[in-house]
């Protein structure tokens, strides 16, 4: 039974520019749970870009742009680890000293990443309507040391009974993306994909699941890239749609 | 060359060295394999960091008295104690202790502060001898190159690559790939080095300040041969290694261990604490320590940047980096690499000079999940990048603040402000891109190397939500 009647879903830039169909599947898993998605029209980004960078003026003044998006006291719900990271661990570094710092972090206090939302306070359960399938998690670094949260996508997933899950090699390396850091260090970053991708390959998965849409256009272009000089192989794509594909 | 050009021009170098790659990986998977056998219990281990970071932090908060505490015990044990400013300081104190001994030769153990001074070149340009005795450091003495890690300088090197070296220095020898005849044939090399140095160098792991004890960690026993054989030693530290109490060490030893070379602990950890004694046996007649500063009292002063003096130069934070791994060492050109280099170098040397080390992180948080005294790399790496671009005034201690700023990269960061936070904007923007998106371009520079360019959607998820109906508010 869910406890939360009414939620606010922060979509995040790239979801709504890049990836709104994995953004909407979210939504949808969410209202099947018997909530209600509130989605703010005025909403943008959470400033990681900026801040990540070095620029925090910058940042600050996007992040601030959110607060009025976020004001009653209900959940706000994220499909990325690294907007829920940004929010819910940088706000507080962002905002120090700010006249709005209370009203931020009170947004970052009740942020959480989509399949922790899921998992820890819809108790959702999941019944398995697809073919069998080949799967490999790749958690994003943010979700697992910001967040804390790579186990619950390894819980949903879990809960397909057609779907087995491959391990690939040094699963908790970081795949090379990193925001700015993708084209300041392009050739590393090149570098580092390239490892990813291979250990990825090397489990036979046919398809990458993910809860980051930033790793997501790393590993999933880098694939894009490979296969047009080597063939099929496998594709990458955000959990939530993984499991509203599935399940709905 | 400026230090962007320059710093890319190392990594181009490393990136397409794959005997070099290789050799990291294999080393660094298995150092990380070592480590985590070491603590089967996370709960265990999180006590044990935390407990290691109390230690240290507050060694850092009473550093004042506590190194004029250390000062004084030194002194009554009879261990000389010398202060330096910077490279050129202790270098010049090293050598006129030297010299009024009249030392010629010298043992080294390993020492990264000493790197830092870049003391071996100095004596040998005042024709001192100095042999690295440290395996590792011997290596790449041969070889004339610096260390590419902390803790294990020669990682850069597999077997056959010392096995050639060894050979081209020492042609007598049979030439063997077989790592412990290697280790035989360096240490039959170094037993007569010890037997005829004037004097022995060696760095300091930990200074307690309660008994005026200089704790040395070491694996291969040259640290002892250096520090006792010859009849002069000279220590060399940073003035952060002091730490209070003898009962701060065993914490801060285990850890170290633990999580440096995967070992409950290492095959030698000798405590100095008096030089040769009447009628005893062995150990030098004199022991002198070096402290220096090199800006390390200047990071001090600012709240949150004194967190990287916490570092006890374990490696770990190396090990685990994603970046390190496939560049090795020497592509940082600093005498620090990996994490904790582009946490330090950058405010001991100023950003102006290394600042662009900031860009080889991806914030993964890899490193600060291992370091044993908790020191948030990424947030001070992130620090950094902030005052690297910043041009405003402001009492942080920092050389070369604002010099990475560029009016271009400035300039689309604000161009990024004014669209993310006018939702206005940002909709018509968004519009536009979906609308076009025919028209995004498939070449984007270093991304499509190696990656397809990613494309705008149709419609973006304001409009596909609308669409579903969900609440618009």
């Amino acid at each position: 039974m869910s406890t939360a009647k009414q939620i606010y879903y922060f979509a995040t830039c790239l979801v709504d520019l890049l990836y709104p169909k994995a953004g909407l599947a979210g939504m949808q898993l969410l209202r099947r749970e018997g909530v209600e998605v509130i989605f703010p029209h005025d909403q943008t980004c959470c400033g990681q870009p900026a801040f990540n960078s070095g620029y925090r003026d910058e940042a600050l003044a996007v992040a601030r742009a959110q607060l009025a998006c976020f004001k009653r006291e209900i959940p706000v719900v994220v499909p990325s680890g690294s907007c829920g990271g940004m929010i819910r661990q940088h706000w507080a570094e962002l905002f120090a000293g700010q006249p709005d710092e209370a009203q931020a972090l009170a947004v970052a206090g009740r942020t959480y990443e989509l399949t922790e939302f899921l998992v820890d306070v819809l108790h959702i359960r999941l019944t398995d309507l697809g073919e069998p399938l080949k799967v490999a998690i790749h958690t994003s670094c943010s979700a697992r040391r910001e967040m804390g949260v790579a186990d619950r996508i390894e819980a949903l997933v879990g809960q397909l009974d057609k779907v087995e899950v491959l391990t690939q090699e040094r699963k908790a390396e970081c795949c090379g993306f990193g925001g700015t850091f993708a084209i300041k260090q392009a050739d590393v970053s090149g570098a580092m994909v390239k490892d990813k991708t291979d250990a990825l390959r090397a489990t036979g998965a046919q398809r990458v699941i993910s809860q980051d849409c930033g790793c997501l256009m790393n590993i999933g272009g880098a694939f894009e890239k490979q296969h047009a000089r080597q063939g099929d192989g496998p594709t990458a794509q955000h959990v939530a749609e993984f499991l509203w594909e599935r399940t709905a | 060359m400026n230090q962007a050009r320059a710093f890319h021009h190392r990594i181009d170098k490393a990136l397409h060295d794959d005997q070099l790659r290789r050799n990291f990986r294999s080393a660094l998977s298995g150092i990380q394999a070592k480590r985590e056998i070491q603590f089967p219990d996370d709960t265990q281990l999180q006590a044990l960091r935390e407990q290691a970071r109390a230690v240290r932090a507050s060694a850092l908060i009473h550093q004042p008295e506590l190194l004029e505490r250390l000062e004084a015990n030194l002194t009554a044990n009879g261990i000389q104690v010398h202060w330096a400013e910077d490279p050129e300081q202790a270098n010049a104190i090293i050598y006129g202790i030297l010299e009024a001994a009249k030392a010629r030769s010298v043992v080294k153990g390993k020492s990264m502060v000493s790197e830092e001074t870049g003391l071996n070149q100095y004596l040998e340009e005042r024709d001192i001898e100095v042999i690295e005795s440290d395996l590792g450091e011997f290596i790449i003495q041969l070889a004339h190159e610096p260390p590419s890690h902390i803790v294990a300088p020669a990682i850069h090197k597999n077997r056959r690559e010392v096995a050639e070296l060894f050979h081209r220095f020492y042609p007598d020898i049979p030439y063997t790939e077989d790592i412990d005849q290697l280790t035989q044939s360096a240490r039959l090399i170094l037993r007569e080095k010890f037997a005829g140095a004037d004097a022995g160098i060696s760095g300091v792991n930990f200074a307690v300040a309660e008994t005026g004890t200089l704790c040395l960690v070491e694996n291969e026993g040259n640290g002892r041969l250096s520090t006792t054989a010859p009849r002069l030693h000279i220590a060399i530290t940073g003035v952060e290694k002091v730490v209070e109490k003898l009962s701060d060490v065993p914490p801060l030893l285990e850890i170290l261990t633990k999580s440096a070379t995967g070992q409950p602990i290492t095959t030698y950890f000798n405590m100095i604490s008096k030089p040769r004694q009447p009628g005893e046996l062995d150990g030098p007649e004199a022991v002198h320590l070096v402290l220096l500063d090199n800006g390390r009292s200047r990071i001090r002063i600012d709240a949150e940047l004194l967190d990287t003096l916490r570092c006890i130069r374990c490696g770990t934070c190396i090990n685990y980096c994603p970046v390190y791994v496939q560049l090795g060492g020497h592509a940082y050109g600093t005498v620090y690499p990996g994490p904790i280099g582009i946490a330090l170098e950058p405010q001991r040397l100023g950003l102006d000079q290394v600042g662009t080390l900031t860009s080889a992180c991806t914030m993964c948080g890899a490193c600060a999940e291992v370091c044993p005294v908790k020191i948030p790399l990424p947030t001070l790496i992130n620090r950094l990048r902030a005052e690297a671009v910043n041009l405003q005034r402001t009492s942080t201690p920092l050389a070369g603040r604002g010099s990475l700023r560029k009016p271009g990269e400035a300039s689309i960061w604000k161009i990024w402000q004014r669209l993310y936070s006018s939702p206005g904007l940002y909709r018509l923007f968004s519009f536009a891109a979906t609308r076009m998106r025919w028209l995004t371009p498939v070449s984007l520079g270093g991304w499509t190397r190696y990656r397809s360019a990613p494309r705008p959607a149709a419609r973006t998820l304001h409009e596909l939500a609308r669409q579903e109906g969900f609440r618009h508010e």
